[in-house]
């Protein structure tokens, strides 16, 4: 089962890798935000899966990433750039994680937003007032098709930490805070270290995301790199697919992505109507995530069976 | 290595070229319209500048192309327009990848620039990959060196900032070498790229002109109350008083100077005074308000296209981007009529001639345009044009600006 | 200087402090995260913008009728969206994770209407400009009476939450939600009530910043966030701590912009209300 499962993932790895082969720029567009989403929503769940927090700070290291870029793009190799991304964003989560992951429910939710505003209204205010500049541009030669890779090649990272996660003690560890913290604490397992461990780990790769993705924009200043927007569609997502499972996040980010695509270029004008109507749709209709309904037919279908047998 | 690599390309540049033209003369033949996409921020932070400027020319020229029977060919005759249109939701990977789904998927003949400076950096790339001309009328000139070379097929159309500036500093030198200005500034601008780069260009040309600047402070996206800084303003002693902000900062300022009786010589805000809600908003009470932009009030061709603005979508332009896009869109459709559907040859067309439009006869300098309003000011209900002061139509400027009521 | 920047950061927390005031209640009392709260500032302001401009009624008729539809539409809402999602919610997390996701709909959804109906300009019509000078500041006597209303609300929602028995049943609700169907308090009835006060003072606040302010129809989900910094900060639920949090705000900006550099203003008050999050989460006045 368990080798039958690294083939498919395999399989699956090696078609996605030579999708932009046989398709048009439009097509390499849609497949970098569609996998950039694959990315922020799985790594997204890497921390909130199962510690249960809500992260809104998606796009303060998304942006961090992204601005680095923008920074050093005329001063260092690209390989060397995201090695400083990520770096730099491994050093704020770490910073941030040893700050406030006592904080629980709302409170982190809030913080975690008002976090990213403040680190636009930083970077802004250190921009104009001390560089007397802002918008960097950023004229870095890489195609969309080999951001589409190097994003594969991180949504693969994301997902194998994710597995090995939850297959380690370290994944037993991190279920049993998510469950009760207290008791978790009672069994002996570090809670604060492996709260830290994964908030770190799940924004590096959230930064590497930003990063990776920068050259797409040109022209980058802080209004554009953090957008909260980015933050939502990463936890409606991963929420819709089910945080808390391997694929969750995948199957939420995948639909949700060309649903909103669609939207966008049949429905320009309504776009944000439908776009309302989809959230309270999905916590209305599909509240466990997409992937629970799996289970649900499974256990209907095994009752059905047991009903036939008896 | 690169030296095959490069012959690769050329070979496939090639092929490609050989295609997409062989492409074109069949679709040439049994072609029923002419497909114009756009991209631009119908919703999210852009929406307001979007929907002020940018979308409501671009449908009115839709509209008088459609009064004309369609767009005129070479050789007469003529196609309907066929529009795309997209939201871009204020994102810069929405407006990128939208872009590449006109170039790419619908195959578009031209597409209309986005809204804002950002923005049209954003996808100045693609336009240049995909080969389409770029008329980017709201956005000011990028400060990049080379920039021709580097996007040869974009269209700056809203002025630089040392334009600006200096047209500014035109207006005032007069007064302040006759007295009656002090030649103190005070300056405040918004944090963002359209109040950095306006602000540094303005801080160069005061310099240079020998005004003092005494007061030169930013303020980010989101300031909501002007009251402090206009305390600050109004006790430096400044009888200039500049403000580089965006249009809900421009109406809180003008609102709390009027109301502080904070009423400098000259009184310059930002984006937003050139729109037609300004003078409503203030009772009428904006004679002298001094900002970018302007028009030629006497300009039949300005009249027509007021009267035609307000015809079909029930309010007015506003005073600055708006005559320049819907000029930007005049150029397309006359640079099509004389070099058809070819785009690199209405590029070359867009860059060398010359186009009878609402702003009178136009050509671009280094592919932007430098022969427009720079500064204007509101005199009996108008914002006109004050400066470049030797432009055809200026007004004189009034200064000092008369009281608030 | 001091005295007249003091002056001008208290007028702008007033107006902070009244759209604040009806999230902590919303919050505090009906237990719904409302990332929509906003929406109904702004859909007060556009109905009083609606009345002034184009049947040329006075705003504060505007802000007299727009209290009991606010109140009627957060009403209605709650038992429409939330009472469903609070009779489901196997525990509180679950309930906070659905009211975020359903809230940022219905910001979504109400945004795209307004624009819909309004389009994307600025609204705003010039109403009470006359200068009122207040200790050498001059304040446009519209911001001056919003700052009144806000200091009305406020302290005549604590009075009535401390001596009527209405409000020691919200407040039972608020503190121990478990315990107040014991002693008889429907808690369902009251969360309603709760979140309907609430709307009705997102939207008296709405119709008083368009006496002074233009707007956009996406102004909301910034009037969210501010009116949630200060909700935090005041201690959620706590009414008197909202009115003092947003009054701070508006000084330490008025202050921070004066005194050190205005782009640091916002800045400053989220890391105020980090420090207040980190060190005093249960709020500055707990």
């Amino acid at each position: 089962m368990k080798t039958f499962g690294i083939l498919t993932f395999l399989v699956l790895a090696v078609g996605m890798a030579v999708l932009p082969l046989g398709i048009g720029d439009y097509g390499h567009g849609v497949l970098v935000g569609m996998m950039s989403y694959i990315v922020l929503a799985s790594a997204w769940a890497l921390f909130s899966g199962p510690t249960r927090y809500v992260s809104l700070a998606t796009v303060a290291f998304f942006g961090i990433g992204a601005y680095t870029v923008a920074v050093l793009a005329d001063h260092l190799p690209f390989g060397a750039i995201l090695v400083v991304a990520g770096s730099i964003g491994l050093c704020v989560a770490l910073l941030v994680g040893l700050a406030t992951l006592r904080l629980a429910g709302i409170y982190f939710v809030i913080f975690s937003f008002g976090l990213a505003e403040l680190v636009r209204q930083l970077i802004t205010w250190f921009e104009t007032s001390v560089n007397h500049t802002l918008g960097r541009y950023i004229f870095i030669e890489v195609s969309t098709a080999q951001i589409y890779w190097m994003l594969l090649g991180l949504g693969i990272i994301t997902l194998g930490l994710r597995w090995w996660i939850g297959n380690s003690r370290l994944g037993l560890a991190v279920n049993a805070i998510g469950d009760d913290e207290t008791v978790a604490r009672h069994a002996g397992v570090n809670v604060t270290g492996v709260k830290l461990a994964l908030f770190a780990v799940s924004s590096v790769l959230i930064t590497l995301a930003g990063a990776i993705q920068a050259p797409r924009w040109t022209y980058v200043e802080p209004s554009i790199v953090f957008n909260p927007t980015i933050s939502f569609m990463t936890l409606v997502m991963a929420l819709l697919g089910g945080p808390g499972r391997l694929w969750g996040p995948v199957a939420g980010a995948v639909p949700l992505y060309f649903l909103f695509e669609w939207i966008a270029t049949r429905f320009p004008d309504q776009n944000a109507i439908i776009l309302g109507l989809v959230f309270v749709a999905i916590v209305f209709l599909v509240p466990g995530g997409l992937l629970s309904l799996i289970d649900k037919w499974r256990a209907r279908a095994r009752a059905a069976g047991e009903q036939a047998h008896a | 290595m690169d030296f095959k690599r490069r012959g690769l390309l050329a070979v496939t540049a090639a092929c490609a070229l050989a295609l997409t033209s062989v492409a074109g003369m069949a679709m040439a033949q049994d072609r029923t319209s002419v497909r114009i996409g756009y991209a631009v921020s119908k919703t999210g932070v852009n929406a307001a500048g979007a929907n002020t400027t940018t979308i409501p020319n671009y449908e009115l020229w839709a509209k008088d192309v459609e009064a004309a029977d369609g767009l005129t060919l070479p050789d007469g005759s003529k196609l309907p327009l066929e529009i795309i249109a997209y939201d871009d939701r204020s994102a810069t990977e929405d407006l990128v990848r939208s872009v590449e789904r006109l170039a790419r998927q619908d195959e578009v003949d031209f597409i209309l620039a986005p809204w804002g400076t950002g923005f049209n950096l954003a996808v100045a790339p693609l336009f240049a990959r995909f080969g389409y001309p770029q008329l980017a009328g709201t956005s000011v000139v990028p400060n990049i060196d080379g920039l021709s070379d580097r996007w040869p097929n974009s269209f700056w159309l809203l002025g630089s900032s040392e334009a600006y500036a200096h047209a500014l500093v035109d207006v005032l030198q007069p007064a302040v070498n006759s007295g009656e200005l002090n030649g103190k500034v005070a300056m405040i601008s918004i944090a963002d790229g359209f109040g950095i780069e306006l602000s540094a260009g303005a801080r160069d040309a005061f310099e240079e002109a020998g005004f003092d600047l005494v007061m030169d402070k930013t303020y980010p996206l989101g300031t909501q109350d002007f009251a402090t800084l206009l305390q600050e303003a109004e006790a430096s002693g400044a009888d200039i008083f500049v403000a580089y902000s965006y249009p809900g900062d421009t109406f809180a300022i003008t609102a709390q100077s009027k109301l502080s009786s904070y009423n400098p010589k000259v009184f310059h805000p930002g984006v937003g005074t050139n729109f037609p809600i300004y003078a409503p908003m203030n009772d009428g009470n904006v004679e002298g308000v001094m900002s970018l932009g302007g028009i030629d009030a006497n300009s039949q061709a300005i009249q027509d296209y007021r009267a035609r603005h307000v015809a079909l979508l029930e309010k007015e332009p506003d005073s600055w981007a708006s005559p320049v896009i819907y000029a930007s869109l005049q150029m397309l459709q006359q640079a099509i009529g004389r070099k058809g559907l070819d785009r690199e040859a209405v590029s070359e067309e867009l860059a060398s001639g010359t186009f009878d439009t609402i702003l009178g006869s136009i050509s671009l300098e280094e592919n932007q345009l430098k022969d427009m309003w720079y500064i204007g000011q509101w005199q009996d209900g108008l914002f006109v044009g004050i400066s470049p002061t030797d432009k055809p139509g200026a007004a004189d400027a009034t200064i000092p600006k008369p009281d608030w009521n | 200087m001091f005295f007249s920047t003091l002056v001008i950061g208290l007028v702008l927390g007033g107006t902070y402090a009244l759209i604040a005031l009806g999230l902590t209640i919303q919050y505090g009392i009906a237990r719904i995260m409302n990332l929509a709260y906003g929406e109904i500032t702004i859909a007060g302001a556009f109905f009083v913008f609606l009345l002034v401009s184009s049947m040329g009624l006075s705003p504060l008729l505007g802000l007299v009728l727009v209290v009991p539809l606010g109140f009627a539409l957060s009403w209605l809402l709650y038992g429409i969206v939330f009472h469903p999602l609070v009779k489901r919610a196997s525990h509180a997390g679950q309930l906070e994770i659905d009211s975020i996701l359903v809230t940022f709909g219905l910001m979504f959804l109400a945004q795209g209407l307004f624009t819909m109906f309004f389009g994307s300009e600025f609204a705003g019509y010039s109403w009470l400009q006359t200068p009122v000078n207040l200790l050498g500041a001059k304040i446009a006597a519209g911001r001056v009476l919003g700052l009144l209303i806000a200091v009305l609300i406020g302290g005549g929602l604590w009075l009535a939450m401390q001596r009527t028995r209405w409000g020691v049943n919200l407040r039972a609700v608020a503190n121990h939600p478990e315990f107040a169907p014991l002693v008889g308090i429907n808690r369902n009835s009251a969360a309603r009530v709760a979140f309907g006060l609430g709307g009705a003072i997102a939207a008296a606040g709405g119709a008083v910043m368009s006496m002074y302010q233009p707007f956009t129809a996406v102004d909301g989900g910034f009037l969210t966030m501010k009116a949630l910094v200060i909700v935090i900060m005041g201690g959620v639920g706590n009414l008197g701590g909202a009115l003092m949090a947003g009054l701070m705000i508006g000084v330490v900006e008025a202050y921070v912009s004066y005194a050190i550099d205005p782009g640091l203003t916002l800045a400053a008050t989220y890391t105020i209300f980090l420090g207040v999050l980190l060190w005093r989460p249960k709020g500055l006045f707990a």
